[in-house]
């Protein structure tokens, strides 16, 4: 009896400690997730002002370039897998690595041949347990990504993408990430890069009702403007991928080690109880025992 | 002036580095400098990396480094975007001098790459940046004394 006393407050004493952890964490992760929505919302205006020229320059003319080049039987495709470098986030890498699942046997029921890119050390560990390939991997950055992440990334895969096929490039590059739509809700979910498919910049409501561009005066001429800007779209949309990723990361431990606290707490209450019990037992049984022998004396 | 001055906004891939209400704007495109006062055509020109120089509506000077990008105007109001921008009170003077004249050296020694080329332009618009900040202060500060 006396030994399950001692390892019931030993178990209690071990949960207590994992409860503290998981309460730091948890409140770690809320206060860095407000630092990543900052960060996504600070980007904005950036994407806001890319998308306004690059439709101001689809405007003008009929654009024709590489990076708008889709054909119809695209032969090999690439996808950038956003995950992140620790767990503890509930379902995070494995919803995200799922869609890139679903999405690669989708392409690969298309007849395509699919390279993998990767950020983040979960999915890198998800591929190499299973020993299949991965181009390239990234890791390191996963809940504070800078600008210079995606601009390395997004010029490895632009050098690819603008590869002839023959050569080994990719004819189409799809992100698969999680967006982050609320504390509450993140979704995984995939996109197609490139081909960039040049959309009129929504939501430019400071003229509405304005909406034909300005003539512009385009300097060197359009080609050269087009041919700067594309590659900085592309940056851009990755970038936003690599933030978008982190607040949801960050959400998603946050749920995750707020549930671990709550069950640590409800475990360290049940656990109170059986050691009350157990320590009450213990008590009676020794009164018993004292009883016993002092009527077994006195007859 | 009649016009009414120019809505300038600029914004770096991460964050909106600078916004305000200017009267002239100087800046450096492929084609040349270039010099944007109110009224300006309709304009989108690719900059190389340069010193921005913001003559703001109440007469102060803001002075800025881009590492490229692009100025584009229309209906008065200007964006000057760039992957990297840098006010001139940001620049860390000491750092990059001594970055700048490294690679310097490494040019002078013909061993530079095009990467290590374009990074001594950004330097070198982050160090006239910053020094041109710290005149302007002195400047300012000489107004107010006498």
């Amino acid at each position: 009896m006396g030994s399950s006393l001692r390892e019931l407050r030993q178990r209690r004493k071990s949960v207590t400690t994992t409860k503290k952890i998981t309460r730091a964490m948890e409140l770690i992760a809320a206060s860095r997730i407000i630092k990543a929505q900052n960060a996504a919302r600070a980007a904005l205006p950036y994407t806001r002002e890319l998308l306004q020229a690059v439709s101001a320059l689809a405007s003008v003319k009929d654009i024709e370039h590489p990076l708008l080049y889709d054909t119809d039987t695209p032969k090999r495709s690439a996808i950038l897998l956003i995950t992140s470098d620790r767990g503890l986030a509930g379902a995070y890498s494995a919803n995200v690595i799922k869609a890139a699942e679903q999405l690669h046997t989708r392409l690969v029921a298309d007849g395509q041949e699919v390279v993998m890119y990767i950020t983040g050390q979960k999915g890198v560990a998800y591929y190499d347990f299973r020993n299949r390939p991965v181009e390239q991997s990234w890791t390191g950055f996963s809940d504070r990504p800078t600008y210079a992440h995606a601009r390395e990334i997004s010029k490895v895969l632009l050098d690819r993408f603008l590869q002839p096929t023959e050569e080994g490039g990719v004819d189409q590059l799809h992100v698969v990430t999680t967006r982050f739509v609320s504390m509450l809700t993140q979704n995984a979910a995939a996109i197609r890069l490139l081909p960039l498919v040049v959309t009129d910049a929504p939501g430019n409501h400071d003229d509405a009702g304005d909406d034909l561009h300005p003539f512009y005066h385009f300097e060197p001429d359009p080609e050269t403007v087009l041919d700067t800007l594309l590659p900085l779209f592309v940056a851009n949309r990755i970038f936003s991928g690599l933030l978008q990723a982190a607040a949801s990361e960050l959400a998603s431990r946050q749920r995750a080690m707020k549930s671990a606290t709550d069950n640590a707490q409800s475990l360290i209450e049940q656990l109170t109880r059986e050691a009350n019990q157990a320590r009450q037992a213990e008590i009676t049984q020794e009164i018993t025992e004292i009883v016993g022998g002092a009527a077994a004396l006195s007859e | 002036m009649a016009r009414p001055p120019l809505e300038v906004e600029v914004v770096a891939a991460d964050r909106l580095v600078w916004s305000g209400q200017a009267v002239n704007i100087i800046a450096r495109t492929v084609e040349g400098d270039i010099g944007i006062l109110p009224g300006h055509e309709p304009l989108l020109a690719l900059m190389v990396p340069c010193l921005v120089e913001i003559v703001t509506a109440d007469g102060r000077s803001e002075s800025l480094a881009v590492d490229g990008g692009y100025i584009s105007v229309a209906r008065n109001h200007v964006s000057v975007l760039a992957q990297e921008a840098t006010l001139g009170h940001e620049v860390g003077l000491e750092e990059a001098r001594r970055e700048a004249s490294t690679l310097e050296a490494k040019a002078l020694r013909g061993e530079a790459n095009d990467d290590e080329f374009h990074h001594l332009r950004i330097l070198q618009a982050q160090i006239r940046a910053g020094e041109r900040y710290l005149q302007n202060k002195a400047d300012a500060g000489d107004g107010s004394a006498t």
